[in-house]
């Protein structure tokens, strides 16, 4: 019954109550949204970067990601025999070897990323073939690279054109090489698209002089979650006087970095968004308690503990908290769902910024229900901390002073 | 007849710092069982303040309470606020009434807080609602009743919890004079049959003349004690 009168008791004030739980209810859409967006959006960026390129786990030579030199590159072999055998078996191990080099065709030279790949292995990880816009993925011939568009456009060539590639190889010998252009790769990233260029690991190998060897070996998982503890085995099982385990954050400090200030930004803005709205709570709260003195001394009298009158009141109070989140979910949880289904298109400059990260300029909010949960708890939080007040207010109550009006 | 409410040099003073007043200056009191009592004397004079001390509400400045042979000054806040809940009924004024509630709820309400089952509570409300001539209006809220409806529904709260006596401070003072006389005929009805001991204050003569016993204070003080016509 206690429970019964506390809901009959918030309707008492239709007025009050429906305004207070519409504060709760636009807090929550509004933050659950903004969330949405923007968890989405950094998911969807270093989900671009991790699948079109870096993975989320990669083996390195010591050295080699502060160097970036062809040095640095480590025998295959003798890595994959310390990587335990469960992990071989689970996971696509992805060799690369890669490094600078300077292209040049025509009367034009530029600098590239030649990378070394194992044309099968990285389609899998990365789904390379899939992004071939012109020309073939090695199908009609094994011979051959593959460049970015921008690249192509650049030396304005195209499939069947050949460039002659030249760098510093293997402890300093001469890499020179000529290779017909085998097919156009697309990229969401301008920068990537001007430098890229793949060719097949042997012919990398032959290029730089290294031998059977690799810069780098990239883990092909799928899901996010089991880095840590993939990264933690390798990390134990490999030599790491030899070896580096980087695992994509590592790879990417600077995009994560920009996500962390992002976040803490909007974090701060939902925070004073929270503590607009806790004020209305608070004042909607003092109302309830100023108004009902009378009422309270009342019950007091006639034998009502002092911890069930605050008991009944904190009810009051989270009860319009819950129905404006209840309310909120009304409205956000569809709403989140279908722009994760329906993802709109960016333009403009924020879609150059994205693209500066190597991701597409859509904005896909992430439907993630940890995000509402966490809506739910924040507001029963609030309301709980701001229903202390009525306890104050009861603790010290008077049945006589109350009634006396 | 054993005494129900028993007072020794009862003193009360507002204010004791700044201008202190001395709204009651010794009062030495016994009620028992089954007496009809109206406390009656000028605006001013103590009646409101000796009914908050003797209903535990209060607390006096001075001097000794007893209430159903307990020294309730010795009691704890939650002991105390349980002790009213099971041996004191209150009736005041006005606005006795849990405004969300239902006659038959606000009757029940009491004894909700007594932890008694529920088809117990029912029937006992029913049945005071019944003698308080509230059949027809059980599930009316508050507002939807009388000054005097909403009074005898007050009426039948108090005694829910089968408390040792009725404390009613101007159980009238709001009503017409049809209604003043329906309530104290329902209390003097329970008061005969269920010999339930009633104290009230009143200003109204014709509640005065009602009363078995009737206590004039005046200024703090009892000036006479002396038995009524009812
Ligand atoms: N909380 C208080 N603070 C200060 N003085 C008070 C307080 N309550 C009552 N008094 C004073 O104590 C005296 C007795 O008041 P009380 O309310 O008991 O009188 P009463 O007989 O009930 O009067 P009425 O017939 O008007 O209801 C009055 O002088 C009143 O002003
Ligand atoms: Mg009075």
């Amino acid at each position: 019954m206690l429970l019964s009168l506390a809901w009959r008791n918030i309707w008492r004030n239709k007025r009050r109550t429906l305004i207070t739980a519409a504060s709760v209810l636009f807090a929550v859409l509004f933050s659950s949204v903004m969330q949405s967006i923007q968890r989405g959006t950094w998911d969807h960026m270093v989900d671009n970067v991790v699948n079109y390129y870096y993975g989320y786990i990669q083996v390195q030579g010591k050295k080699f990601w502060d160097d970036r030199s062809i040095d640095e590159v480590i025998d295959r072999q003798t890595l994959l025999e310390q990587v335990p055998d469960r992990i071989k078996e689970d996971y696509p191990l992805v060799p690369r070897l890669e490094s600078f080099a300077l292209a040049s065709g025509g009367n034009r030279t530029q600098g590239a990323l030649m990378i070394g790949i194992d044309a099968a292995k990285e389609d899998q990880l990365t789904g390379l073939k899939g992004r071939i816009s012109q020309g073939d993925y090695w199908e009609s011939s094994p011979e051959g690279i593959l460049v970015g568009e921008g690249l192509a456009q650049n030396f304005k060539i195209g499939v069947g054109d050949t460039l002659i590639f030249l760098s510093q190889g293997y402890h300093g010998v001469n890499a020179v090489g000529e290779y017909p252009v085998r097919g156009l790769i697309h990229f969401a990233s301008p920068d990537l698209s001007k430098t890229m260029v793949y060719l097949h690991l042997t012919d990398a190998q032959q290029f730089y002089g290294t031998g059977d060897q690799v810069t780098s070996v990239v883990v092909g998982l799928k899901d996010k979650d089991e880095v840590s503890t993939l990264v933690n085995t390798l990390r134990s099982d490999l030599d790491t006087s030899q070896y580096a385990v980087k695992d994509w954050q590592q790879m990417m400090p600077e995009l994560m970095q920009a996500k962390e200030m992002d976040t803490a930004s909007a974090n701060v803005i939902l925070i004073i968004l929270y503590i607009i709205i806790s004020f209305g709570i608070l004042g909607t709260i003092l109302m309830m308690t100023k108004d009902r003195q009378y009422e309270l001394g009342v019950l007091l009298s006639i034998g009502m503990r002092r911890m069930q009158l605050f008991g009944m009141m904190w009810m009051e109070v989270i009860m319009i908290g819950m129905l404006g989140v209840g309310l909120g979910f009304l409205i956000s949880v569809p709403l989140v769902k279908y722009l994760s289904l329906h993802p709109f298109q960016m333009s403009g400059e924020y879609a150059q910024a994205y693209e500066k990260f190597g991701a597409e300029p859509i904005i896909p909010p992430a439907f993630d229900w940890g995000i509402f949960s966490w809506q739910v708890l924040f507001v029963f939080i609030i309301t709980s901390l701001l229903a202390l007040y009525p306890f104050w207010v009861i603790r010290k109550m008077r049945p006589v002073e109350a009634m006396r009006q | 007849m054993k005494p129900v409410i028993v007072t020794k040099g009862i003193t009360k003073t507002y204010q004791p710092d700044t201008i202190p007043v001395h709204a009651l200056r010794g009062v030495d009191l016994t009620i028992k069982e089954g007496e009809f009592v109206a406390i009656v004397g000028p605006s001013g004079s103590g009646k409101t303040t000796l009914l908050n001390i003797i209903g535990g509400l209060d607390r006096p400045s001075e001097g000794y309470i007893e209430v159903g042979g307990k020294d309730i000054s010795a009691l704890s806040d939650n002991a105390l606020i349980d002790f009213r809940r099971d041996n004191i009924g209150f009736v005041f004024q006005a606005y006795n009434l849990i405004p969300v509630l239902t006659a038959l709820e606000n009757v029940e309400f009491v004894m909700l807080l007594q932890k008694l089952p529920k088809d117990q509570r029912h029937k006992r409300a029913l049945e005071l609602l019944h003698a308080v001539g509230l059949d027809d209006k059980i599930s009316k809220r508050p507002i939807e009743l009388s000054g005097g409806q909403q009074q005898r529904v007050a009426v039948a709260r108090a005694l829910a919890s089968k408390p040792a006596f009725v404390l009613a401070d101007e159980p009238t003072a709001n009503l017409d004079s049809v209604s003043t006389g329906q309530l104290l005929d329902i209390m003097a009805n329970l008061n005969r049959e269920e010999q339930m001991t009633f104290v009230f204050s009143t200003h109204d003569q014709r509640v005065i003349d009602r009363a078995h016993r009737i206590i004039t204070l005046e200024d703090g003080k009892i000036i006479s004690d002396q038995l009524g016509h009812g």
